[in-house]
């Protein structure tokens, strides 16, 4: 079940996507999602959608796995569709009006659909940057963005550290999780029953357990560290550079250009949308 | 050729603590060992868990400091703050648990990142992370995230972060104690290349003899002292004494043992297989004979 | 009396997707009660999977799992009462200690069936009697013994739910050997008091012959063979080519075979090639 989650993972690649330098498909990830929240239409959404495809082909990630990140969202983008679907208040008549407090409008629709879009539009296109980017040129990508910070004694490389043994670590630890609740079912434990309380009780077994082991993990790789002569980040290098080349401020104009003409899109057709959404 | 590690007369103790966390009294771990390992030797360090090896093999490459006494890597003194990385640089060492000590995600990365704490230029951490990786045959992974890695090739990885550094000896605390015999048998060929092939000095610290008999020189410690110090073949026709401290002898030695039990008059040093079958041949055909 | 069997049970991973994959093939299966069998394969062999079947961890894609003569997955049956009649012992199982004590953790799994206080005392004592846990260690934390101690409690904590088959994998993983035989020699004690029908997966075979009558070999997701421990032996070049280890002590006498003296196909203990040599030579002096 927990292994089934595909946010947040990395599919190598050699694309002109995988190839760019992740500094700027960070920050065009940013603009990807203010975009997203420009496009007042469905003019304008439709050409994010439309665009953020053209990527997706260029970056050869399969669609299959697009529609898999999904899943973990639905109920999410399903309560966003039921509040908007009964919370809109349009201008004519309800389509369905029971007894006054249950009021549907077209607009209520309109808008559901709209915002049900944007969230989906929104996860799959920022999941382009974690399945194109390994997690390390991330890492350092978010390190070397943040460097100016070092400068007020913000600590971004240990910052970027704890990052990185995260992600190294969690699939580890998610398959210990998996043996530990094994080990205790076994034990006749019943983690799925019962009520909140109950569970929550039910699961101290499991995470006591995964917590010693967490603390021994982490012993035990502070000392590894150590004897490859860690010493954090000062007088560091790294075997891969970052370069950021033609191609990348390429992207960046591309995407500026296109920012361009949502905004012109939302400014002379402001009202093939809806202007009615739930703040 | 000189000694690469001398340690001198070393005592190291732990504190024993009561509950309020006052020292009440001390277990000495290490009692006054000295030990040498010569350039280029394979040696296997023995012991039950509690006789003080790993706190022995902490001591080499400054992790550990001796309470009194002296450990020397190449001349320079573990004590010596300011030559703490030179010492770790020159004596590389490889733990337990494959998983604990991988820091990356990415295999090649996790090779580099010694060599990158060490300050390396790029271009040069490229070459030899891809040489430690051939190295120990796991180039052709260096794009895999290490989950998906067997025991034996997660511990291979491990070893590839440390043999880039390029050390002159690698200290390796019980590296197969939580593999397969697939991955063991990985692991044991791995050291046997670094030792013959590029004349790396290997101290195995290890419970299975099996694997110490393979190696130039074997120590058995014992409650912090050492024991035995010889090679193999004299160490493990010592059954009783091996016995005695909770170790096993190999079925080889075993069977001569036995045999020499019931009355025969055999050697008792026949470790290996095909020496070991050699003279149960000649034995038996000689009594054909008769 | 078969305790267990299991009726052409497939299990696949991630079934239905592009990454399904085949852990355990149509296997079919009886173990007797009170048999002591040994389990070995090589990892990814199936027999991690197959084990965890057992106790209803695991529910197979195909094919039905009998335990007592009952089928585990029909409708009336508890699956938590199967768990308690198959008692599993994970690969490092000190890794499940949690409680406070000793005396607690190993009546964990006693409280969860719902026994009584008395009945779990006693049982928590016997367990840890059979595992050979001393009094005073019942009062101190899990968390302070040694590895072969905790190994130790783990184990009691399985067995003081007095299942009727007991399932070890690897009980001696890690060890040293001091804790392997701490371990393995209270698990065959065990088995000789209370005729408990065991499994044991281990990839010593050194460790499954001094203990097994029979021996379960896995192989690709499939048995390869579940016969008597001498009658797998005869089979020791399949085994070798199937990639497991034999004894050592096999081994020499392998070698010495293929040098022309055959002192039998069925060496796998120091004592018993001690035996045959000695044998051998008495002949040798008759003639």
């Amino acid at each position: 079940m927990l292994k089934d989650i595909t946010i947040g993972q990395f599919f190598p690649g050699n694309s002109l996507i995988h190839r760019l330098d992740s500094r700027f498909k960070i920050i065009m990830d940013i603009a990807y999602v203010v975009m997203l929240f420009t496009a007042s239409n469905y003019l304008g959404l439709i050409a994010v959608g439309l665009f953020m495809i053209l990527l997706y082909i260029m970056s050869g990630v399969g669609l299959r796995l697009v529609l898999k990140s999904l899943r973990p969202i639905m109920p999410l983008i399903a309560i966003t569709c039921i509040l908007n679907l009964f919370f809109i208040r349009g201008s004519g008549e309800p389509l369905l009006n029971i007894g006054g407090v249950i009021m549907i409008y077209p607009e209520g629709i309109t808008t559901s659909i709209f915002m049900a879009v944007r969230i989906m539009f929104l996860i799959i296109g920022m999941s382009l940057l974690t399945y194109t980017t390994s997690p390390i040129e991330l890492t350092d990508a978010i390190e070397r963005l943040l460097s100016p910070l070092k400068k007020l004694h913000f600590p971004v490389h240990e910052l970027a550290m704890m990052m990185t043994i995260a992600l190294r670590f969690i699939p580890t630890l998610i398959e210990e999780t998996d043996k530990i609740m094994s080990a205790q079912k076994a034990r006749g434990a019943n983690l799925d029953t019962g009520g909140l309380i109950k569970k929550a009780k039910a699961l101290i077994p499991v995470m006591i357990p995964l917590f010693v082991s967490a603390f021994k993990r982490a012993n035990e790789l502070a000392l590894a560290m150590e004897c490859r002569c860690y010493r954090g980040g000062e007088g560091r290098t790294r075997m891969k550079q970052l370069h950021s080349g033609l191609k990348d401020y390429i992207a960046l104009a591309v995407m500026a250009v296109f920012f361009a003409e949502l905004i012109l899109l939302n400014i002379y057709i402001p009202y093939l949308g809806i202007p009615y959404m739930v703040p | 050729m000189g000694d690469i590690i001398k340690a001198e007369n070393i005592i190291f103790e732990y504190p024993v603590l009561d509950e309020d966390g006052n020292e009440v009294s001390r277990t000495r771990v290490l009692d006054d060992v000295s030990l040498c390992v010569p350039e280029g030797q394979f040696l296997a360090v023995l012991g039950h868990n509690g006789s003080g090896k790993s706190t022995l093999a902490k001591h080499f490459n400054g992790i550990l400091l001796p309470m009194s006494g002296s450990v020397t890597v190449d001349g320079m003194d573990t004590k010596d703050e300011s030559r703490i990385y030179d010492i770790r640089q020159t004596v590389g060492m490889v733990f337990q648990n494959p998983d604990n000590q991988i820091v990356a995600t990415i295999v090649e990365e996790d090779a580099a990142f010694a060599l990158e704490n060490l300050g390396v230029e790029p271009k040069e951490i490229r070459r030899r992370v891809d040489e430690a990786l051939k190295t120990v045959d796991m180039y052709e992974y260096r794009e895999h995230s290490p989950h998906q890695l067997s025991g034996g090739q997660k511990q291979r990885v491990a070893i590839a972060g440390i043999i880039a550094m390029r050390p002159r000896c690698i200290v390796m605390d019980e590296p197969t104690a939580m593999l397969d015999p697939k991955g063991r048998k990985e692991i044991m060929k791995t050291i046997k290349l670094l030792n013959r092939e590029h004349g790396i000095t290997v101290v195995l610290i290890t419970h299975y003899m099996e694997e110490a008999a393979q190696a130039d020189r074997v120590v058995v410690i014992d409650k912090g002292k050492i024991l035995l110090d010889d090679v193999p073949k004299k160490i493990f026709s010592q059954v009783e004494l091996l016995r005695s401290v909770g170790l096993d002898v190999p079925q080889t030695i075993e069977l001569m043992y036995e045999l020499k039990k019931s009355g025969l008059d055999v050697p008792d040093d026949l470790l290996y297989e095909e020496e070991c079958a050699e003279y149960l041949f000649d034995m038996l055909t000689a009594g054909d004979k008769k | 009396m078969s305790v267990i069997e299991l009726k052409n049970v497939t299990y696949k991973y991630s079934a239905g997707t592009p990454f399904e994959a085949v852990a355990v093939n149509n296997v079919s299966l009886t173990v007797e009660k009170g048999e002591f069998c040994g389990i070995i394969g090589h990892t990814g062999s199936g027999k991690s999977t197959l084990i965890q079947h057992l106790n209803g961890l695991v529910k197979p894609t195909f094919g039905e799992v009998y335990i007592d003569g009952e089928n585990i997955w029909s409708k009336d049956v508890d699956i938590r009462e199967v768990r308690f009649k198959a008692g599993l012992v994970f690969q490092y199982s000190e890794h499940q200690l949690f409680e406070e004590t000793v005396y607690k953790d190993i009546s964990y799994g006693p409280k969860n069936m719902g026994l009584s206080e008395e009945e779990i005392d006693t049982r928590v004592r016997a367990a840890a009697e059979s595992m050979g846990i001393s009094e005073e260690l019942l009062e101190r934390s899990p968390f302070d013994l040694s590895g072969g101690q905790k190994r130790r409690v783990a184990l009691a904590g399985i067995i003081a739910m007095e299942p009727e088959i007991l399932i070890l994998d690897e009980p001696a993983a890690g060890l040293d050997p001091i804790g392997r035989e701490s371990v393995l020699s209270r698990i065959s004690e065990y088995h000789k008091k209370y005729g408990t029908t065991i499994l044991l997966v281990s990839h010593s075979m050194e460790d499954i012959v001094r203990f097994a009558e029979k021996v379960l070999v896995m192989n690709k997701g499939e048995v390869f063979c579940h016969s008597p421990t001498d009658e797998v032996f005869a089979r020791q070049d399949e085994i070798i080519k199937i990639g497991l280890d034999v004894p050592q002590i096999t081994r020499v006498i392998m070698k010495l075979r293929q040098k022309g003296i055959d002192l039998g196909s069925d060496i796998y203990t120091v004592e018993r090639a001690k035996e045959r040599i000695l044998e051998y030579m008495a002949k040798g002096r008759i003639c």
